[in-house]
């Protein structure tokens, strides 16, 4: 079990250079780059004043230089400073990014808690109108976008009945309950949207699973129902499943850069969005770099919970 | 496969049995015994006649300012009310349309031919090929979409790419979009048809296609590629869908179409929503559109998979 760890912790290690290559060379392969945007402002800036800032970025130096001096202190937590704002990317994202983890987290968890039941409960009754009924939500989730859903929830409920969801970040220090209370409509739309997914995997890995023999075999042995759903079929319905979890973690990420712009959360997601609009070159790579390594690492520990639950995979 | 067995049975009935063109039949049996997938094909045609037609179907242009009083609701003269800018917002919902079914349309070529492209020759020669063409493929998977797609979509812009329009349906920033969510589903799909094609490349006909003596390029365009083709065609039903959704997420953002061409992203996006309390139409009408085009989509794409997966045929 360690070896199969380590051997999966080794492979991640390259792809994360990778993204981290990627996102670099990205940003610098278009002409029009940071300096003439900072000097946008400065119309009389003379060419001397635009070398003199380009040597200031560290902009000068040729690219492979650049790239293995960024390496080498990312891998010392040092992400630069942001040429606009003048503070550092590391501090930036050390600041946002539990937001945007607890606003992910709770999504997740909303989502499952929506997803598994009614999937199950899909699969057990296939063909009947609960089983339509949840199919239809299913596509409908996957079909309608959040900020969609979301613009109705922000102007409806404020028409009919004066009531809007809360727009601004309330930290845990602001209480327990309006903290939760903050998260909870954002985190439920975006669950929403995730559910659908899952829902769907969820509901075709039950009827998968419930056609097999030893399916069969524990109904001759006359357990209950409930006993054959929780201890044989649940289990070996949701390895799959959890894959696809894995998998949504990286649509979360995408949710909430778009969510926290509509609920003005401070969190990576708004962040990345306006340094991208101002080419931000130090931040939106130390965002895209914690983002690749998030999900890298979900999906490491994905693969590892899937060796613990499935010993096929572990010795296959 | 379904040759053989068709020649099988031959001798038993008593006339032959004519069969219709694989795609003929394959509307056929949507038509027979997929009720909502009909009802969504329909759906999906009745949206690119409206944008093919836009200028006749809307009664005003889209960025026609005061042709009605601002922010009044829905009437007979403009039955999806007007925005904060006194624009019709049914016209601009119609030409909303050409954006999404341009980008829906790249979304199939696009992601097919590099799909097909990667997969098919990932999965037939195997080896080498394989092992780096998948490492690349592996890299790009781990990569969330939308932050791909909006360090691109930050790269270019503000930037023209010479030879392209400065506006429009074909302008920079359109281009670049349909190019990126092409690629970034192409890639998704070549794992799929890989995995097709590995399957397709070990039956027998490919063996007697192989001992008759057929180079690569034959054994690779009348073998493989109509046999993966099923998979494929569904793929790209279901990615028109995301690629839909991915591009007014982008609008929404501000990062998508230039704002002066209608979409339905950007109809929803942080400006209106400053009016939408008091004008909900302005939101109502183009998210219906778009979240009814993404519905369409999925669920042809469904009624496809049911129909052109042979393991679900079966059962």
């Amino acid at each position: 079990m360690t070896e199969y760890i380590l051997r999966r912790v080794l492979l991640a290690i390259p792809t994360i250079v990778l993204v981290i290559f990627l996102s670099f060379i990205v940003m610098r392969l278009v002409p029009g780059d940071l300096v003439t945007q900072m000097m946008a402002e400065r119309p009389y800036a003379t060419q001397q004043d635009k070398d003199q800032l380009r040597k200031e970025l560290g902009l000068d130096r040729p690219l492979p230089v650049q790239f293995l001096n960024y390496l080498g202190h990312a891998f010392q937590g040092d992400l630069g400073i942001s040429p606009w704002t003048h503070r550092p990317v590391t501090d930036e994202l050390k600041n946002r990014l539990p937001v945007t983890a607890e606003f992910g987290l709770y999504a997740i968890v909303l989502g499952l808690l929506i997803a598994l039941p009614v999937g199950v409960i899909s699969a057990m009754r296939q063909d009947t109108v609960e089983d339509y009924t949840s199919r239809s939500f299913a596509i409908l989730a996957l079909s309608v976008p959040y900020f969609f859903t979301a613009t109705l929830l922000i102007v409806f409920p404020e028409k009919w009945f004066g009531w809007s969801p809360p727009l601004i970040y309330k930290p845990w220090s602001a209480g327990p309950f309006s903290h939760l209370e903050y998260f909870f409509w954002p985190a439920l739309l975006l669950g929403v949207s995730l559910a659908g997914t899952v829902m769907r995997m969820t509901r075709t890995m039950m009827l998968e699973v419930l056609r097999q023999d030893y399916i069969r075999t524990a109904w001759a042995k006359g357990l209950r129902e409930r006993m054959i759903i929780t201890r044989h079929a649940l289990k070996n319905a949701f390895i799959p499943v959890i894959t696809i979890i894995g998998l949504q973690v990286g649509t979360a990420v995408g949710g909430t850069i778009i969510l926290e712009s509509i609920f003005n959360m401070p969190g990576i997601g708004r962040y990345f969005v306006s340094a991208i609009l101002q080419r931000d070159y130090p931040s939106v790579q130390g965002v895209v770099l914690v983002l690749a390594i998030i999900i890298v690492f979900v999906n490491l520990v994905v693969d590892v919970l899937y060796g613990v639950l499935d010993p096929r995979v572990r010795y296959g | 496969m379904a040759q053989t067995t068709a020649a099988m049975q031959l001798p038993a009935s008593a006339e032959p049995h004519r069969r219709l063109p694989f795609y003929l039949e394959v509307c056929v049996r949507l038509a027979k015994e997929k009720p909502m997938g009909l009802f969504s094909a329909i759906v999906v045609l009745v949206l690119f006649a409206m944008a093919v037609a836009a200028p006749l179907i809307a009664p005003f242009g889209p960025n026609e300012l005061g042709v009605g009083t601002r922010l009044t609701g829905p009437s007979w003269g403009h039955i999806m009310g007007t925005d904060n800018l006194g624009r019709d917002v049914f016209s601009r919902v119609v030409y909303g349309a050409r954006v999404s079914m341009t980008i829906g349309v790249a979304a199939v070529v696009v992601p097919t031919i590099i799909g097909l492209g990667i997969g098919v020759l990932s999965g037939y020669f195997g080896g080498l090929t394989d092992m780096i063409a998948q490492r690349f493929v592996d890299a790009f998977i781990a990569f969330p979409a939308l932050v791909f797609l909006l360090a691109v979509a930050a790269v270019f812009r503000g930037h023209q790419v010479p030879g392209l329009p400065a506006t429009g349906l074909l302008s920079t920033t359109n281009v670049v979009l349909m190019v990126s969510v092409g690629l970034l589903l192409g890639i998704g799909t070549s794992r799929i048809i890989r995995s097709a094609t590995i399957q397709v490349k070990d039956s027998t006909y490919m063996e007697a296609a192989r001992s008759l003596g057929c180079g690569h390029g034959r054994m690779i365009f009348v073998y493989v590629v109509p046999n993966v083709m099923a998979p494929t065609i569904t793929l790209a039903t279901l990615g028109l869908g995301v690629a839909i959704l991915i591009e007014a997420s982008l609008s929404f953002l501000g990062l998508g179409v230039p704002p002066d061409t209608p979409t339905w992203g950007g109809m929803l996006s942080r400006e209106a929503r400053s009016w939408m309390t008091q004008a909900p139409w302005m939101a109502i009408f183009p998210g219906g559109a778009l979240s009814l085009a993404v519905f369409a989509f999925n669920m042809l794409g469904d009624a496809l998979r049911d129909l052109l997966d042979p393991r679900l045929r079966n059962s």
